[in-house]
């Protein structure tokens, strides 16, 4: 199978001569058409930082992205966008609090003039699980859970063949969570999308993840499938440590916690 | 058995207030229900809806409402109290005040139109090019806005309508050209604030441009506290055009300009008050319903009280 997204070395670098961080610093991976993949990290591990340029979102970065098998320079084309769509982790922030549900989808079929906005809108909505009852709402009528289905609402109605996700539930209820979950699994089989899963919990990657990217400190420890992931065959400390950590706090554990560079 | 009337009857009201609006229109109006309720709370916005409101009926049905012609003169009842031929009292030509008081509101609405329909708006397209650009657009026009704050307003007024000529309105464009920049400090101020945010990263990725985001993302979001800004700053605009009127440097006579009017009643006004007094209180009137109004639309419209 032909790779979906292919970064070679990526590098983005905040800042500029003694303050300069190097947030991704040159990260390798590829992900295929139709796989769903995980990226995990702590905070602060570039993992984000991946995503958003990947995304188009961050134009300060080196190396070299390819996504459908286009190579992608700093600027995207407005054909990209109906390839490659993301999901914010904060559903409070990532709806336009003065527009209905109606206009958020409307939106992306105006740019792309797709017509048949009605149909599309409707369609969209039933598919992630929200009547049309919720069409003519604004955000603040809406629970955390619905908002975010809203969200993924309006990455889909572009009919994308990559989802890219940051962090989509943590900002999420446990029970929210689930939904949010089995809803992501079912659209990906549905559509068969590619998926791109940045996270810090290691259960959401088992549950959703056919591989995964373990980052530190900007740069890629290892990768492994989320068979390994299950029957803990890490390699490399650090990943070893992470899967300890999100086993839940233990004093002992915590203190033999050490920092790898 | 009697017909239940205790369930929850929808009727307008319902339909207006309903969670799940069935179209765009319902949706909207349902909104502006909402917005109309908090309003209704302010006692005293809606009094400074009143005074407007009133300003607006009383410059639209001028003539029907004015006992006499504003520019009649009658030398022979100059400078008259208020009494019952005249309620208001006549000037040093034996006009009716009354009557010059209710043309009156049809320059002081029009001032107030022009200048709301065209300082914050140029405030808005600056302020929020500069905020969601930033860089060097940012420097240039905050620069610009800079040198024009540190004009005395009604100085640089009074420059403009020297170099323009009297006239009510030049007034009106040296109001306008000397109180934008205000709107675009508090535009820029307001687009800082969403531009990193995710609604607005999510548009970009949907390859929506530039042009589309300012428009339809960041001004709608600045319109609220502009909205505020301007029935605020509108008892200024009133008072500045006074002011410009008082100089003789705005309305000419003799239309019923309140400030030219109050500067023609200067020179009595130790022995006929009511010629000077009447259009101060005017103007005092409707700029205090500006401030009312505008008042109780920061409640409805700012954001920040969500």
């Amino acid at each position: 199978m032909t790779a979906m997204i292919d970064i070679r070395d990526l590098r983005v670098t905040f800042g500029r001569g003694a303050d300069a961080v190097a947030a991704v610093d040159g990260v390798t991976l590829s992900v295929r058409g139709g796989e769903s993949f995980g990226l995990v990290g702590e905070s602060g591990s570039g993992k984000s930082t991946v995503l958003r340029a990947v995304s188009g979102l961050n134009d300060e970065w080196t190396g070299r992205i390819e996504v459908a098998g286009a190579e992608q320079g700093t600027k995207r084309p407005k054909g990209f966008f109906k390839q490659c769509q993301m999901v914010f982790q904060d559903p409070y922030g990532s709806l336009h609090p003065r527009h209905t549900v109606d206009r958020i989808l409307a939106e992306p079929i105006a740019i792309h003039a797709m017509g048949d906005a009605d149909a599309r809108i409707d369609r969209v909505l039933r598919d992630v699980g929200l009547g049309p009852a919720f069409r003519f709402r604004y955000p603040h009528q809406l629970s955390g859970g619905q908002r975010q289905r809203v969200a993924i609402a309006r990455a889909l109605v572009l009919e994308p063949r990559v989802l890219l996700l940051d962090e989509p539930t943590s900002a999420l209820d446990v029970s929210v969570q689930a939904e949010i979950l089995n809803l992501l699994r079912r659209l990906r089989a549905e559509h068969g999308l590619t998926l791109v899963l940045v996270t810090h919990n290691l259960a959401v990657v088992a549950n959703l993840c056919d591989r995964l990217a373990v980052m530190n400190r900007g740069r890629l420890v290892e990768e492994m499938t989320v068979e390994e992931l299950r029957r803990e065959t890490a390699r490399e400390p650090y990943t070893r440590q992470l899967l300890r950590a999100s086993q839940g706090y233990d004093r002992a554990v915590a203190e033999s916690f050490r920092d790898y560079a | 058995m009697s017909v239940r009337t205790d369930l929850p009857s929808p009727g307008w009201r319902g339909w207006l207030t309903t969670d799940t609006p069935r179209s765009r229109t319902q949706a909207r109006l349902g909104r502006a229900w909402a917005g109309w309720t908090t309003f209704r709370r302010n006692r005293l916005a809606v009094a400074g809806l009143l005074i407007v409101a009133a300003l607006v009926a009383v410059a639209a049905f001028a003539p029907l409402l004015a006992p006499y012609h504003p520019y009649a003169q009658d030398l022979g009842s100059r400078l008259e109290a208020p009494g019952a031929a005249h309620w208001l009292g006549t000037d040093a030509f034996g006009r009716d005040i009354l009557s010059r008081l209710i043309f009156g509101t049809r320059l002081t609405l029009m001032i107030v139109v022009l200048v709301a329909a065209t300082a914050p708006l140029a405030g808005l397209v600056i302020g929020t090019v500069a905020g969601y650009f930033g860089g060097w657009v940012d420097t240039v026009l905050m620069r610009l806005t800079d040198i024009a704050l540190a004009f005395p307003k009604l100085i640089l007024a009074l420059a403009f309508v020297a170099a323009l000529g009297p006239g009510i309105e030049n007034a009106v464009i040296a109001i306008a050209v000397t109180s934008w920049p205000p709107y675009a400090r508090i535009a820029r101020a307001e687009t800082l604030t969403v531009r990193r945010a995710d609604f607005i990263s999510a548009a970009r990725l949907q390859g929506a441009s530039s042009l589309r985001i300012i428009l339809g993302h960041i001004m709608p979001l600045c319109v609220a506290s502009l909205i505020v800004r301007t029935t605020l700053d509108m008892a200024g605009v009133i008072l500045t055009a006074a002011g410009l009127g008082f100089l003789g440097l705005g309305a000419q006579p003799p239309l019923p300009e309140w400030g030219a009017m109050i500067a023609s009643g200067r020179q009595y006004v130790l022995e006929q008050w009511w010629v000077a007094a009447m259009p101060g209180l005017a103007i005092f009137i409707v700029s205090l319903g500006f401030n009312l109004l505008g008042d109780g639309l920061r409640d409805v419209l700012d954001p920040k009280g969500d």
